[in-house]
């Protein structure tokens, strides 16, 4: 699920309006009216002045803990990371303005491509202008009109955006079920082509999917299986490969998504795979071939960041050591979480309701620490969460003054 | 299984659903008469497709407004 704050993941159906065509988005501007009313800091107009670091902004004016970025790795400001965007910059200039397929293929995106393929020891790699066209672009164009897209009701807007934007039937189960998903597989009239959609982490909650079983009932039933790994690359599994690594079921999945904009720390969108004929994605993708290429400072950062990744054990122990312990700390102030135990770099708290959610959120930007803020219709049971990413860059003092602003934020809410 | 039976097993699934005791009609509508929501609409359909071990898919679903047509929907699946 998202980062979307008045729009639920799966695609609302918008009724026709007579007259103005805007209309139909009344109920949602009286929502956003009636919020602000309450008093708070406008959750949607937050401008970082100043960034100082993975983990400090200058946000509205105050120095702000950034805790809601899934700047999971830290990478936005590596020294090689940077450089390498400077030299590219100068070296290629400021974009390629083309398509991968005309003219915008350049040196950095082969290299790009070429650090994918190698930190995840896979044949083939594709990169796509941003993690949202990834999605959009290999579900719609590999599930085709009479196969079947079975997938995870709680599943990332890219995700239904590509089963909406292509022609196969669209099958959704209850999140995480592992039984739901195995009867509607077996319910697939024979011989139809079936892709099973999972996430490694779903976003919302912070929790991972029983990967091990699902890619093995997948597997059995005959589907091909995409896993998006948006919110676990370079932090989950030995090598950071994601919850298919620490699940043991890298080689039986066909297709990785990924994204630059978390871990890697800068944009762009990728399908990794060892299907035998992979590369002719690279014509028949339209959200990859009908759109500008990313620019060559992208595309550089990017490679260089996924090649420090390789290595960054001492980052991702680090990483696990903050998640495990704001988990920790929030359980014994009182605080309600998404998980029992913390799975990921995503800690989400689970709020009351939405009004005490957004004051929390208030005085949590007025203590000087930023978390998202999620509500209905984007969460799951219509659930209103803050929801806090971890970066390796948090230091443990860090960590303890943002336990301590929760504390003090949720005393004054009356929360906790 | 004729269109009858489908029709009151649906009625049975539909009850624990139906919170204010709407009168069931076949024109009765699932978004604006029974004010289900999606999540509702998911929990529903989830119970109709286990029942008659059949799929209905986001795709069929767009097309079902009212409770007479996913009885004709689900008795055309099952004789099918």
């Amino acid at each position: 699920m998202t980062e979307a704050i008045f729009q639920p993941d799966k695609p609302p159906v918008n009724e026709a309006t007579s007259g103005d065509l805007f209309s139909k988005f009344d109920a949602t501007i009286a929502m956003r009216e009636n919020l602000l009313a309450s008093g708070v800091e406008d959750p949607f107009s937050l401008v970082m002045e100043k960034v100082l670091s993975p983990t400090r902004a200058i946000c509205n004016g105050r120095d702000t803990i950034l805790l809601g970025t899934y700047n999971y790795m830290g990478m936005t400001f590596d020294p090689d990371v940077v450089a390498a965007g400077q030299k590219a910059l100068a070296d290629f200039g400021s974009g390629t303005t083309g398509s991968r397929v005309l003219n915008g293929t350049y040196q950095g995106h082969r290299e790009c491509e070429d650090a994918l393929r190698e930190f995840y020891a896979m044949d083939h790699a594709m990169v796509f202008s941003t993690g949202y066209q990834a999605n959009l672009g290999i579900i719609s164009t590999i599930a085709g009109k009479g196969d079947y897209v079975v997938l995870d009701i709680d599943s990332h807007a890219s995700i239904w955006d590509g089963c909406k934007m292509g022609d196969a039937e669209i099958v959704p189960f209850k999140h995480n079920d592992i039984e739901a998903m195995e009867k509607r597989l077996k319910r697939i009239p024979e011989g139809a082509g079936k892709l099973v959609v999972l996430e490694g982490v779903y976003s919302m909650l912070g929790d991972i999917a029983p990967l091990a079983e699902m890619v093995k009932v997948a597997k059995a039933n005959g589907a091909m299986v995409l896993v998006d790994e948006a919110h676990s690359m370079g932090f989950i599994g030995e090598n950071g490969r994601g919850v298919v690594e620490q699940a043991g079921v890298i080689d039986d999945v066909d297709f990785i998504i990924g994204t630059f904009s978390k871990s890697v720390g800068t944009v762009g969108g990728f399908c990794v795979s060892n299907h035998p004929k992979f590369e002719i994605m690279r014509l028949v993708c339209r959200p990859y071939v009908f759109t500008a290429s990313l620019p060559p400072s992208v595309v550089a950062t990017a490679a260089t960041s996924i090649r420090k990744l390789m290595s960054a054990k001492a980052k991702r122990e680090h990483l696990w050591k903050n998640s495990q312990r704001l988990h920790a700390g929030l359980t014994e102030l009182g605080f309600t979480l998404g998980t029992d135990e913390p799975q990921s770099a995503i800690v989400a708290v689970i709020m009351p309701d939405l009004e005490r959610g957004a004051a929390m959120w208030s005085a949590l930007l007025t203590e000087g620490l930023y978390v998202n803020l999620a509500r209905p219709p984007a969460t799951p049971a219509n659930m209103t969460l803050l929801r806090c990413s971890l970066c390796a860059e948090h230091s443990d003092e860090e960590v303890e003054t943002i336990l301590g602003m929760f504390e003090r934020a949720g005393k004054l809410v009356g929360i906790i | 299984m004729d269109r009858d039976e489908v029709d009151s097993r649906i009625r049975s699934i539909i009850e624990p659903f139906n919170k204010k005791g709407v009168a069931i009609k076949d024109d009765t509508t699932f978004a604006g008469d029974l004010e289900f929501d999606s999540l509702t609409v998911m929990d529903f359909v989830a119970a109709i497709e286990d029942e008659f071990d059949i799929i209905i898919s986001m795709n069929q679903q767009a097309e079902i407004e009212k409770y007479g047509q996913l009885v004709d929907a689900v008795h055309g699946q099952v004789n099918t």
